[in-house]
């Protein structure tokens, strides 16, 4: 049977929202004396495995470690303990912030970490370098995820990929002609659609503008959307200032968008694959593109406690969850595109799904490629200049309030 | 003269049952209420550290020099101020008819009626009647096929607002009415003053502590709610939202407590000004 739609919206969207609610900062870190720039504590990694420790725990994002306790058809925790030998005790979490703050406090062997919090766990010495020799499904894993800014410092992995997904371009056919072809058309301050579009509701959301810019003032020479220097993210708010005038609806809650597109409320705006297919299933035009200037996106890594007293485990975890069983089963149960190439087959095999992976454009490289994903941004900037300072986080939860006005 | 150790020990018995019966309650005030409040005005001299999302304990006056020299905080303060005074007086125009209706006109049987139809939506869970409003204002929805297609705004964020705290208001007018005698309605009457003297000139001065306790109540919900904005308010920014914004998103959370001083500030305000017009007393 397949996981109501529904269910695993609801897993999405909330990964996706708490995956935004990055954890943000003060600006007034000069002030209070805070480190200047970003290094990865110098942290052991584990050279070779030994036996389990008989008990791993897993700190998760809802929906991610199921043992058959919500649905018992969704069980693919119970499998991994009895394999290795390591009792699983999981808790989820609801925000990027939640985690971070868990992680720190100790207490758990593994997390699956969304890109704004990876680098802030990874700052803190929260986590753990892996040595990825040591997970035999590592090598199934999409090779674009691997190496990525958000889950690596310096070519060196921080973790075990475990899916992703794009947020897109979504119209209401009907409505929207021509049909558009650049988030540009979202941007549009006298936009004839002005008071119908739904943009989303989050700082991180001031990249979209900056995918917008790559193309639109090349000037500005933006080849991240998750490093602005001054200028460049001046540029951007004051894109995201326009849009404002036409926005209908600054969304964060994914039923509420839903809604909104089903009763045409809304007929232009950012969406993601699962609010799409959920209005699909209510019968209602919508129409969603990967527009030719690429989309951000988000991606999850599993990570691992830089204190776990269970390594050994927490590694059999971290191959179980990359591997195609429990990438699988993790992945359709959330809704996203699953990290293991091999997830695919088992998705179309056990669950009798074989749409599930195009659906989700789960092994499609170029359509992965479009999408710039969910990084925190930071003082030193992400695509390697080191001539100037880039906007943090902070600055960007500062802009945002500034932007709605 | 013999002493009364009886009705000593019963004193000391009954200062102890005092102490006994108030400490729970001064407790709850003192440190859960008051301590918090303490709590919320330290922590907004406090920063963050930018990578992780830990509070600095150093001393600094940076949130407040934000909060004032940021144009766009002043202009959420007075939007969300604007909305509350609009809400406030929406309640009262509606909420002086009905309760004078139900004090004043209908009988006892259908006075207790009425009473339960203004109590009946607090039953409701206040996010059900939120998005019972999100559907009513849709394009699909009922309005619009009646022409009136109000969407998501200001105005639908005033009419939500104002609907979910009119009992609020109505319940204390219809308190002060009741206490309020026929007779001076009457003499009122006899003395010459056609109905609407009589309203303007008896009635209301006479339920004004009432009026006022009402919209301390319509007032500061309003001035407090980021629910309702983010069903109905369409792209609406308003204080709740903001400071939600600064635990939730940006994990801010000295900036947040120094813009919670904003609504508390204005309540203060509220409350002296209220105070000087004497309503406090006869509540």
């Amino acid at each position: 049977m397949k996981k109501s739609l529904a269910m695993r919206a609801g897993a999405v969207v909330a990964a996706g929202a708490f995956a935004l609610s990055a954890c943000g900062s003060s600006d007034s870190a000069g002030s209070s004396g805070a480190s200047g720039g970003f290094k990865a504590p110098d942290i052991p990694m584990v050279k070779s495995l030994g036996s389990g420790e008989g008990a791993v725990n897993i700190l998760a994002w809802p929906g991610y470690a199921e043992d058959g306790s919500s649905d018992k058809n969704y069980d693919w925790v119970t499998p991994f303990e009895k394999a290795t030998g390591c009792q699983a005790t999981v808790k989820y979490f609801g925000s990027s912030d939640e985690a971070l703050n868990l992680m720190k406090n100790g207490g758990y062997d593994v997390v699956s970490a969304s890109g704004d919090a990876t680098l802030r766990l990874i700052a803190g010495g929260y986590v753990q370098p892996v040595n990825t020799d040591l997970l035999k499904n590592y090598a199934d894993i999409q090779p674009f995820l691997k190496e990525t800014p958000y889950n690596s410092v310096k070519g060196q992995m921080y973790g075990m990929p475990q899916g992703w997904g794009a947020n897109l371009l979504t119209y209401n056919p009907d409505v929207v002609k021509p049909a558009p072809t650049s988030w540009a058309d979202m941007f549009d301050p006298s936009s004839p659609y002005s008071g119908k579009i739904s943009a989303y509701d989050s700082p991180i959301y001031i990249a979209d503008a900056a995918v917008v810019l790559m193309t639109t003032k090349p000037e500005l020479k933006i080849t991240n959307p998750y490093a602005l220097d001054q200028k460049q993210f001046d540029a951007a708010v004051e894109l995201l200032k326009g849009q404002r005038k036409a926005v209908g609806e600054y969304w964060s809650n994914y039923a509420a968008q839903e809604t909104a597109f089903e009763k045409g409320d809304m007929v232009l705006g950012t969406s993601w694959q699962v609010i799409v297919n959920m209005v699909e299933a209510a019968k209602k035009p919508i129409t969603s593109v990967i527009p030719a200037e690429g989309a951000t996106g988000w991606s999850d890594t599993w990570m691992i406690n830089s204190k776990t007293k269970h390594p050994n485990c927490s590694y059999a975890w971290l191959d179980y969850i990359g591997g195609p069983e429990g990438n699988a089963a993790s992945a359709y149960y959330f809704g996203e595109a699953p990290a293991n190439a091999k997830a695919c087959d088992t998705i179309a095999t056990v669950d009798k799904d074989p749409t599930f992976c195009d659906t989700f454009h789960a092994g499609d490289q170029a359509y992965a490629e479009k999408i710039y994903y969910w990084t925190t941004p930071i003082s030193q900037c992400l695509d390697g200049r080191t001539d100037t300072t880039c906007v943090p986080y902070s600055e960007w939860a500062k802009a945002w309030t500034e932007i709605k006005g | 003269m013999r002493k009364q150790p009886g009705s000593q020990r019963g004193a000391a018995r009954s200062g102890w049952a005092t102490v006994a019966f108030l400490t729970p309650p001064m407790l709850w005030l003192g440190v859960a209420y008051l301590g918090a409040l303490a709590a919320l005005l330290l922590t907004a001299f406090w920063a963050v550290d930018e990578y992780t999302p830990q509070v600095i304990h150093t001393f600094n006056l940076d949130n407040f020099r934000t909060l004032f020299t940021d144009g766009v905080y002043r202009t959420v303060a007075f939007r969300t101020i604007g909305i509350a005074i609009v809400v406030t007086i929406v309640d009262a125009v509606l909420a002086l008819p009905i309760a004078f209706f139900m004090a004043k006109v209908a009988s006892a049987r259908w006075q207790r009626i009425l009473v339960i139809a203004v109590l009946m939506p607090l039953w409701a869970s206040y996010l059900v009647k939120a998005y019972a409003w999100r559907a009513l204002f849709s394009a699909e929805g009922p309005l619009s096929s009646l022409g009136l297609h109000i969407g998501y705004g200001l105005p639908a964020l005033v009419i939500t607002l104002a609907y979910l705290w009119l009992p609020y208001m109505i319940l204390p007018v219809y308190a002060g009415l009741q206490r309020l005698p026929g007779s001076l309605m009457e003499a009122s009457a006899d003395l010459g003053a056609s109905s609407g003297t009589t309203f303007r000139r008896v009635v209301v001065p006479a339920i004004f502590p009432s009026l006022v306790a009402g919209s301390i109540f319509t007032f500061s919900l309003t001035l407090g709610d980021y629910v309702a904005v983010s069903i109905v308010g369409g792209p609406v920014q308003v204080l709740g939202g903001v400071i939600y914004q600064s635990v939730g998103t940006a994990n801010d959370l000295p900036f947040a407590a120094a813009l919670s001083f904003v609504p508390v500030v204005v309540m203060l305000v509220y409350l002296w000004a209220v105070r000087r017009t004497g309503a406090l007393e006869s509540l």
